[in-house]
C-alpha cells in the first residue's frame, strides 16, 4: 500500500494541477473539473474497525458502500448518511462533507469525523485528529478539511465516529402545506420525540423516528399520521438521500438552498423539496442567481447550484472579502503550488 | 513558575517602561477609565487560571464592555505589537489563559447579556462572557438546555468553552462545544471582524466555525456565540455499579457500548476519587470497590426504564457486585453531584493537585490505570482516577504539596508521563481542557515537526504577528528539541 502513497506524493511533487478523484460519483458538484486526474481508488480498505470503539479507520479509496457494510454486520452506521451517488468513496465523502437525510438531528459528517492524514501540497503526510472521541490537541484541521473539496490536500486516511443502528424505526404521512409542515417540523423538533428526519414536498410531510422500540411507540402515538410500510419507508428515504426520487430526475438545474430551519415559505418559482427539518430547501428550474443568492443571504443562508445550470455565475455563494482572505492564506499553506483541485470550490482557491 | 519577588522587581521595572506607559495612556483613550487595570494589586487576580502552578503578571488588564471597545483595544496592540490573552472566568484548567508577561489581558466579563432566546429554531445567541449554566437556566421554561456540561459550568463562560471545546459528563450522547455551537462573531487580532458559521445548517467554504471552536483564544476573540439548544428528555435514571477491579468496569463499559446502547452519560471513578468524594458530598458511593461505574440512561419512561434493564443485565454479567438505581431525581442529582465534585474533593484532601487530560482507546483503560499505579508508586505520589468511560478520557488527579521542595516538579514529570503513556496507546494529551500552557511540550510527542509547522500556519492565516495568547498550544521547535533532551537524560 506504500507503494500507492509514494505514487501519489511523486504525482503531487510534479507541482502541475491534479483533480483529485475517488468513485467520480460528484464529478457533478462544485466548480470546473481541472488538472490531471488523480484516482485515489487504489488506496482502499478498511485499516481499523473495533465496534465497541464506535471508530472506524478507512484508506481514502474504500467505497462508501463497503464501509457501510461492515458497519451494519455490527449494527452500526454513520448515522447522517451521506450520499452514495453510486460509487463514492469515504475520501471523497469527506472532501464533499455532504450529509444525508438524518443531517438535522444526527449531526453533519464533518460531526463524526475524529483525524484524518493528510497529503500536502509538498508531499509531506500529516495526521490532524486521531482515533479518540474527544481530542483537542492542536487546531481541528481534520475538520477544516471536512467539506474542503480536496483543495487543501490529498486525504489519505479517515477516522470516523460511528452509531449503533436504532432499534427500532417508523415513517409517518401527513397532509400539510408548506407552511403548516414548516412549523410542524420545528416544533417537533423542539420536543423530547425520537425525531430522525423530515421532508415535504407536494403539500405531504413525511416524518422518521428513530429510537428504541418504547419510544417510537409513544412518539407514533402522540404524534398521529399515517403509518407507511417498513420497505416502502426504507425505499423513500434512500431515494431522497439518492437523489432517486422523482423531484430530483431530469436536467433542470437543481439548486440547494440552506437556510435558518425557521425560515418561512419562500416565493419561488420553481418546485420545492424541504427536509432537514426545514433547513435545507431544493429548487428546480432555472432562476436568477442574483436574486436567490440575495433571497437566502437576507434569511440568513446561502444557496448552491447543486447540479446542472449554468455554473458562470459561481457554484456557491461568494464569501465576504474578510472571509476569502483567511481562506487564500491557509489554502496557500496547505497547498503552496496551487496542486489540489485548483477553482473546484472558488475560482480565487 | 513566577515567585512573589519576582514580581515586586517585575512589577518596578514595568512601572518606569516607556513602552507600558505609550500602551497605557492608549488604551486609557478607547477604555473608560474603570475598564483598565494597571496597578500590579489590580493585576494580581488576574495572575493564572485555574491552573495556579502557572503564573505571570500582565502589564494591564482590559475589561471592555461592547464590541467597539474589544476592537478598539485589538487595534490598540496590534499597532503597538503588544501581545493579548482573552480570558472568560478564568477556570480552565491547562492555562490558556495565562497572562504573557509585557501583555495585555482582554476580560471577556462584562459580556454577560443573552441576547436572544429562539424556541422554535431551537438557538440562543449570548455574549461570551455568560456562562454555561446560565443559558440552560433562562431557556428551561421552553423545555430546552444546553447539553454541554463541564464540571466547571457554575462558572465557566461560554467564550471559554468555545477555546477548549469543552465537554462534560453526557458527551458521549451529545456532543462537545463543537457540536453545540452553530455560529461565531470572532475580532481577529487586526481588528477586523468576522462570521464563522450561521443559523442555517452549514456554510460555503472552509470549516472556520470548527477551526475555531478548541483553538484556545489564538485565532480570534469571540464577540458573540450562537448555541444550539437541546429538548430535556422527559425523564433519567442513572445505575450505579461497583466493581472488584478496573478491568471489570472497563469490560462493562465495552459490552454496553457493543451492546448498541450510547447511554446519556458513563462514567468511572477509582477507589481514591469515591473516598474523596463521599467524605465531601455524601453521594452513597459504595467506598469498597475497587472501581464505580454510573451509567445514565434519558428519554421518555418507557425508553428509560427499557435501556436501564438492558444495562443492568450487561454490568451484572461483566462482573459487578452491586447495583444501585436511582429511584428519584434527588438521588439521581446526588450520584452525579458527587462525580461532578471530584476535583474539589480531592481539592480537600491535599494541599495542591494537578488535574491531567489524556483520552485513550477505552480497550487500554486497564493497562494505563495500572500503569499510573505504578507511576504513582514511583514518584510517591497519590493519584486519583475519575474518567468519561463512555469516551475514553481520563482525569488522573495527581496530589501533591507545593511546600515541599521539589514535588511540584515531581508532580509535573508524573502527570507528562501520563500523557506520553497516552498517546502511545494511541490517544490524546488532550480530550477537553486544552494544551494551553501546561502540554505544550507534550504536543512535541504527539505531533510530528512538520504537523506543528502546519499549526504555526493556521494560526498565522488568522493573527500573521502571533499576537494573540502566544506560546501556548502549539510549541516552537525549540520547545521539542528541549523536551527530547530532558526526556533522554531521564
Amino acid at each position: 500500500m506504500n507503494d500507492q502513497v509514494e505514487e501519489f506524493r511523486s504525482r503531487i511533487l510534479e507541482r502541475r494541477p491534479l483533480r483529485l478523484r475517488g468513485g467520480g460519483s460528484k464529478d457533478f458538484y462544485g466548480g470546473p473539473l481541472r488538472g490531471e486526474m488523480l484516482d485515489t481508488r487504489s488506496h482502499s480498505g478498511i485499516v481499523g474497525y473495533e465496534p465497541s470503539e464506535l471508530v472506524i479507520t478507512a484508506r481514502c479509496g474504500t467505497p462508501l458502500a463497503e464501509i457501510e457494510s461492515a458497519l451494519a454486520a455490527r449494527r452500526q452506521c454513520i448515522a447522517c448518511e451521506p450520499p452514495r451517488f453510486g460509487a463514492a468513496t469515504i475520501g471523497g465523502a469527506v472532501a464533499a462533507g455532504l450529509s444525508g437525510p438524518r443531517r438535522a438531528t444526527a449531526g453533519s459528517l464533518r460531526d463524526f469525523v475524529l483525524g484524518v492524514t493528510l497529503m500536502d501540497g509538498e508531499g509531506r503526510e500529516l495526521i490532524f485528529g486521531g482515533q479518540v472521541m474527544k481530542n483537542v490537541a492542536g487546531f481541528d484541521v481534520s475538520r477544516l478539511i471536512t467539506g474542503s473539496l480536496g483543495t487543501l490536500g490529498l486525504i489519505l486516511d479517515v477516522s470516523l465516529k460511528v452509531m449503533p443502528l436504532p432499534a427500532a424505526e417508523a415513517t409517518l404521512r401527513f397532509e400539510l402545506p408548506q407552511d403548516q409542515a414548516l412549523d410542524a417540523m420545528n416544533r417537533w423538533a423542539g420536543q423530547p420525540v425520537p425525531l430522525a428526519a423530515t421532508c415535504w414536498q407536494g403539500d405531504v410531510l413525511t416524518l422518521r423516528l428513530c429510537g428504541a422500540q418504547a419510544a417510537i411507540t409513544a412518539a407514533c402515538k402522540s404524534l398521529g399520521g399515517e403509518r407507511i410500510a417498513e420497505t416502502e419507508a426504507a425505499d423513500f428515504w434512500t431515494a431522497l438521500r439518492e437523489q432517486t426520487a422523482q423531484f430530483f430526475a431530469g436536467d433542470e438545474p437543481l439548486w440547494r438552498l440552506s437556510l435558518p430551519s425557521v425560515t418561512p415559505s419562500l416565493d419561488l418559482p420553481a418546485p420545492q423539496l424541504i427536509d432537514w427539518g426545514g433547513a435545507q430547501r431544493w429548487l428546480r428550474g432555472a432562476v436568477d442567481v442574483a436574486s436567490l443568492r440575495d433571497m437566502a443571504a437576507k434569511a440568513g443562508g446561502h444557496a448552491t447550484l447543486f447540479r446542472g445550470g449554468d455554473k458562470t455565475g459561481g457554484v456557491f455563494s461568494p464569501l465576504p472579502p474578510g472571509l476569502m482572505e483567511v481562506h487564500r492564506r491557509l489554502k496557500q499553506s496547505f497547498d503552496p503550488y496551487g496542486v489540489f483541485n485548483p477553482g473546484r470550490l472558488y475560482p480565487e482557491l | 513558575m513566577t515567585s512573589q519577588h519576582d514580581y515586586a522587581a517585575a512589577a518596578a521595572r514595568d512601572a518606569t517602561n516607556p513602552d507600558r506607559e505609550a500602551l497605557l495612556a492608549e488604551l486609557a483613550r478607547v477604555l473608560p477609565a474603570a475598564a483598565l487595570l494597571s496597578a500590579t494589586e489590580d493585576l494580581k487576580p488576574y495572575e493564572c487560571d485555574g491552573l495556579t502552578a502557572y503564573s505571570a503578571l500582565p502589564w494591564a488588564v482590559a475589561l471592555p464592555q461592547n464590541d467597539e471597545q474589544v476592537v478598539a483595544v485589538l487595534k490598540v496592540c496590534y499597532a503597538r505589537q503588544v501581545p493579548v490573552v482573552a480570558r472568560g472566568a478564568g477556570t480552565g484548567l491547562s492555562g490558556g489563559a495565562t497572562p504573557v508577561v509585557q501583555g495585555v489581558v482582554l476580560s471577556l466579563a462584562k459580556f454577560m447579556r443573552i441576547l436572544e432566546i429562539d424556541p422554535l429554531a431551537r438557538l440562543a445567541r449570548v455574549q461570551p462572557g455568560v456562562r454555561n449554566l446560565a443559558i440552560s437556566e433562562a431557556v428551561a421554561p421552553h423545555g430546552l438546555y444546553y447539553a454541554p456540561d463541564p464540571s466547571s459550568q457554575i462558572a465557566c463562560t461560554i467564550g471559554g468553552n468555545v477555546a477548549e471545546n469543552s465537554g462534560g459528563v453526557h458527551c458521549l450522547k451529545y456532543g462537545l462545544t463543537l457540536h453545540n455551537v452553530v455560529r461565531l462573531r470572532v475580532a481577529l487580532m487586526n481588528g477586523d471582524v468576522i462570521e464563522v458559521g450561521s443559523h442555517a445548517l452549514d456554510d460555503p467554504g472552509y470549516d472556520l466555525l470548527a477551526l475555531m471552536i478548541g483553538s484556545e483564544g489564538m485565532l480570534g476573540v469571540v464577540l458573540e456565540a450562537t448555541v444550539k439548544l437541546t429538548p430535556k428528555p422527559r425523564t433519567a435514571q442513572v445505575v450505579m455499579a461497583s466493581f472488584d477491579s478496573v478491568v471489570d468496569a472497563g469490560d462493562a463499559v465495552a459490552a454496553i457500548i457493543a451492546a448498541g446502547i450510547i447511554p446519556a452519560g458513563l462514567e468511572m471513578m477509582d477507589k481514591l476519587a469515591t473516598a474523596a468524594v463521599e467524605d465531601f458530598v455524601h453521594a452513597g458511593y459504595d467506598l469498597t470497590a475497587a472501581a464505580i461505574l454510573l451509567a445514565e440512561s434519558d428519554g421518555t419512561a418507557e425508553e428509560v426504564a427499557e435501556e436501564i434493564a438492558a444495562m443492568s443485565v450487561l454490568l451484572e454479567q461483566n462482573g459487578a457486585r452491586q447495583l444501585r438505581i436511582s429511584q428519584s431525581e434527588a438521588e439521581r442529582l446526588k450520584y452525579w453531584a458527587g462525580r461532578k465534585a471530584a476535583f474539589p474533593a480531592v481539592g480537600r484532601i491535599t494541599p495542591d493537585y494537578m488535574c491531567m487530560d489524556g483520552t485513550i482507546p477505552r480497550k487500554h483503560v486497564a493497562h494505563v490505570l495500572t500503569r499510573i499505579a505504578e507511576l504513582s508508586a514511583e514518584f510517591h505520589l497519590r493519584c486519583a482516577n475519575v474518567f468519561h468511560a463512555g469516551d475514553g478520557n481520563l482525569h488522573p488527579l495527581i496530589m501533591f504539596d507545593a511546600r515541599n521542595p521539589g514535588e511540584t516538579e515531581r508532580a509535573i514529570a508524573f502527570g507528562a508521563k501520563i500523557l506520553e503513556l497516552s498517546v502511545d496507546v494511541g490517544g490524546t494529551i488532550t480530550g477537553e481542557h486544552g494544551v494551553g500552557i501546561e502540554k505544550v511540550r507534550q504536543m512535541c510527542v504527539q505531533f510530528s515537526r512538520e504537523e506543528l509547522d502546519k499549526f504555526h500556519a493556521v494560526k498565522a492565516a488568522f493573527d500573521p504577528l502571533t499576537l494573540l495568547n502566544p506560546g501556548k498550544a502549539v510549541p516552537y521547535p525549540r520547545h521539542c528539541s528541549e523536551y527530547r533532551l530532558i526526556g533522554s537524560a531521564r
